[in-house]
């Protein structure tokens, strides 16, 4: 690690950091955590010249301001946003040299939920069990920023070609999700099966890095019993007692005693991520692949 | 047993008992190590192994319900022993509910060997089975808004120590000193699936 560093001088509504997560230990009851919107975090880092796996910041809304030590390469991506360094505007989606000891400002959004900063070199706090994400549910990895923190930058690397500027997908103004059912469709009525797959829900204030959640019509139970609790995938629907239907994202638990409804296609998820609360959404049934 | 799919490439494998689960995850997690059965995730739970990370879910599903699985091996596995002070806050509730006197609770409690049936609920927070059915005690009414590290828990048929503070609404009969999880111990956890556990009284100090 080198002494390259960054103070924290606005920490936003919530901003972590995140990376490709850790899997491969939910047995152990550890939620593999990482980058909600995975491809705008390769993405930025690729704009800085970063591997894939090097640690950015995730904002949420409102993004953050940060002051490096050293002049560095950044590069912000996912919800687009005004980026402005000591008030100047740079752009957004691309690569951008900031001055030692200058403020670098990620804005609201402007449309999606959350912004991604790559730094060249990564963001160099010590991993946990393989990964400098922050996990929400569980604890692990280094807090959320808060003003006055500082975080240390890895080495940067100039093995990769950098691209100067790439597109990057809007932000949904409706929210499709493509489900398989099961593997508890049969906890369902049939009738909550249809309302599930053909009815409007919106997204809820209340979504988190945990889960997505809802608004809209319960869906009714066909089985009220107690499911034992079973083991819990990405993108699994789980419906709680109230009905409205939870998509699990990176920090969800590893079991859960609600029956899943559903499973969202992995490649539905970064959009989930950047659906802000009130967007319509619907659950389309695809066949199994 | 029924392998149920799980989106396009996990898969839920359902048993009838938590005897023919464990027996199961050991079979899985022997065709791992053999090399036999690339995946991800292999998570056992109450009547259930979840498979994550399959690149043929379907054709696993078909392998696994034509073959028998052959019991869970024999317990190989040093016992893991936890020090333990029984003087949980709900001790007496708990000697009410198995209509003992609450140091029978203590000696039923610290003469079971017990196994980790499986995680969740915390990184390091282990299922542990072994109690007699006539001993599942219901969860609080109230969860408690604060559980301190260590607490020693009964819900169901199950046992716990929390890793860390949490909120909790298990019937706390005790306390140990020994740390459940620690990422920077390799093991990070201290009990994982399959692990044996005996709960060692301590004198109070």
């Amino acid at each position: 690690m080198t002494d390259s560093a960054f103070a924290v001088v606005r920490a936003g509504a919530l901003t972590t950091v995140q990376d490709l997560g850790r899997p491969g230990h939910a047995h152990l009851g550890v939620p593999r955590s990482g980058a909600l919107d995975g491809p705008a975090a390769a993405l930025v880092n690729r704009l800085v010249g970063n591997l894939p796996e090097a640690a950015v910041l995730e904002t949420t809304l409102n993004g953050c301001a940060v002051r490096p030590r050293s002049t560095i390469l950044v590069a912000v991506g996912g919800a687009p946003c005004p980026v402005t360094v000591d008030g100047r505007p740079v752009a957004w989606g691309a690569p951008v040299h900031v001055p030692a000891g200058a403020l670098l400002d990620i804005g609201t959004a402007v449309s999606g939920v959350r912004s991604y900063v790559a730094f060249a070199g990564g963001v160099g706090v010590e991993p946990v069990l393989g990964s400098r994400s922050t996990d929400l549910l569980s604890g692990l990895g280094p807090a959320p920023l808060t003003n006055g923190a500082i975080l240390p930058l890895g080495s940067p690397m100039s093995l990769h070609a950098r691209v100067d500027v790439a597109p990057q997908p809007r932000p949904p103004v409706e929210l499709v999700l493509r489900v398989t059912l099961g593997p508890r469709d049969d906890w369902f009525t049939p009738e909550a099966v249809r309302t599930f797959t053909s009815r409007a829900y919106r997204v809820s204030s209340a979504s988190n890095r945990i889960g997505l959640r809802t608004e809209g019509p319960a869906l009714e139970r066909a089985l009220t019993g107690e499911l034992p609790s079973e083991g819990m995938v990405l993108g699994a629907v789980q419906v709680p007692p109230d009905g409205r239907p939870v998509v699990f994202l990176a920090d969800h638990p590893t079991t859960g005693g609600y029956p899943v409804i559903a499973v969202v296609r992995p490649s539905d998820l970064p959009a989930a991520a950047q659906a802000v609360p009130g967007t319509p959404v619907r659950f389309v049934a695809v066949r199994r692949r | 047993m029924r392998a149920l799919p799980v989106g396009d490439s996990a898969l839920l494998v359902e048993v009838a008992s938590g005897e023919e689960a464990q027996a199961v995850h050991a079979e899985l997690l022997r065709r791992r190590a053999e090399g036999l059965l690339s995946v991800r995730e292999i998570v056992p739970a109450a009547r259930t192994v979840l498979l994550d990370g399959l690149t043929d879910p379907a054709r696993l599903a078909s392998e696994l319900t034509a073959a028998d699985v052959p019991p869970a091996p024999p317990r190989a596995r040093e016992v893991i022993e936890l020090p333990v002070r029984y003087d949980g806050p709900d001790l007496a509730d708990v000697a009410a509910l198995w209509n003992v006197p609450e140091r029978e609770v203590a000696r039923i409690h610290a003469a079971t060997e017990f196994r980790v049936a499986f995680c969740g609920f915390a990184p390091g927070f282990g299922y542990l089975i072994g109690l007699p059915a006539r001993y599942d005690v219901p969860r609080r009414a109230t969860p408690r808004t604060a559980v301190h590290a260590g607490a020693v828990g009964l819900a169901g048929p199950y046992t716990g120590v929390y890793p860390r503070a949490s909120p909790g609404g298990w019937q706390l009969i005790g306390t140990t000193d020994a740390v459940l999880w620690d990422h920077t111990r390799e093991p990070a956890a201290l009990l994982s699936p399959g692990t044996r556990v005996r709960f060692v009284p301590v004198a109070d100090v």
